[in-house]
């Protein structure tokens, strides 16, 4: 079982949580300035990459409030939980077992 | 919106356990791992919302005769009840009996900040796991780590036991409050007198 540290609950398990995406896509300033390829790339479009990613999760079983993860894909472990006010934390990729390749 | 509850014949309102109140009787386990289940129902709750540090929130504290908790698992008992945290601006006020919440005083303390005060009596009910065997029938199905140490009596934490979510409340050592929606409340019954069961057999070494 994943387990999560909610910046407000501390570490509970996975299935209290439910997953919201990528975290820091910041809403265009203008939308109606934009066309609908841009629009849809705001919309759709997210990051797929193999290593750390910001989420954002929800704590819907505990205090309901979103926060961010920064998640690596690769090894699932999570690398740091933050507050959405709190700046994405620098942390490195999870060391990953001998011989493992992409 | 909900209305606040009406006053009318207290003798006719029913816990959603009404049904099981035999059921969970004849459950009880007695002797050395002796574990009880009960509910205690149509208990008055109020739902708190306000800014925790704000002036609305002290306003609040006022009328409850107490300091509204302000980390996740507390809890503080006032003049209307025990106020458990459930977030980092949310509260749930719960009555040691179904008198009314001070609604008028606590929306009044509220003034013109944003937040609020709604009944939410009928959203949930409660009930009681009481005795040396408490913890471990919880043990079985709810993931936070319920040791003494990690959770001691005066604790409340909103979580998940037996798939529900509900909030677990430690009001007393042995004594555990499980305030799940009043529709999975049968569900949890049946699932915690089934966990309970066991501990009316010899223990096997």
């Amino acid at each position: 079982m994943l387990q999560l540290t909610c910046p407000w609950c501390g570490p509970r398990d996975e299935t209290e949580f439910h997953h919201g995406g990528q975290a820091h896509v910041a809403r265009p300033a203008d939308p109606a300035a934009l066309d609908d390829r841009e629009w849809a790339a705001y919309l759709f479009f997210r990051d797929n990459p193999a290593g750390p990613f910001a989420e954002r999760w929800v704590h819907s079983l505990g205090c309901r409030r979103w926060f961010h993860a920064v998640r690596d894909t690769v090894t699932y472990a999570v690398l740091a939980t933050y507050r959405p006010d709190e700046p994405r934390p620098g942390v490195a990729a999870a060391a990953r077992p001998e011989g493992e390749s992409r | 919106m909900a209305e606040p509850t009406a006053p009318g014949p207290a003798a006719l309102r029913r816990g959603p356990l009404d049904h099981l109140t035999g059921a969970l009787r004849a459950a009880t386990v007695t002797g050395p791992r002796a574990v009880a289940l009960a509910e205690l129902p149509c208990r008055t709750m109020t739902a708190l919302r306000a800014a925790p540090d704000g002036p609305a929130a002290a306003r609040l504290a006022e009328v409850l005769g107490a300091p509204l908790p302000t980390r996740c698992g507390d809890t503080a008992r006032g003049e209307h009840g025990t106020a458990l945290w459930l977030g980092p601006d949310e509260w749930l006020l719960v009555a040691e009996d179904g008198a009314p919440a001070p609604l008028d005083a606590l929306s009044a303390a509220l003034g013109g900040d944003p937040g609020q005060v709604v009944d939410v009596s009928a959203q949930r009910t409660v009930l009681e796991l009481h005795g040396p065997s408490a913890r471990g029938v919880l043990e079985k199905g709810c993931a936070p780590d319920l040791h003494p140490r990690a959770f001691p009596p005066g604790r409340a934490v909103s979580t998940a036991a037996g798939q529900v979510p509900l909030v677990l409340w430690h009001p007393a050592a042995d004594t555990y409050r499980l305030l799940p929606r009043a529709s999975f409340a049968d569900h949890l019954a049946h699932w915690l007198m089934d966990a309970m069961g066991e501990y009316g057999l010899p223990e096997v070494d």
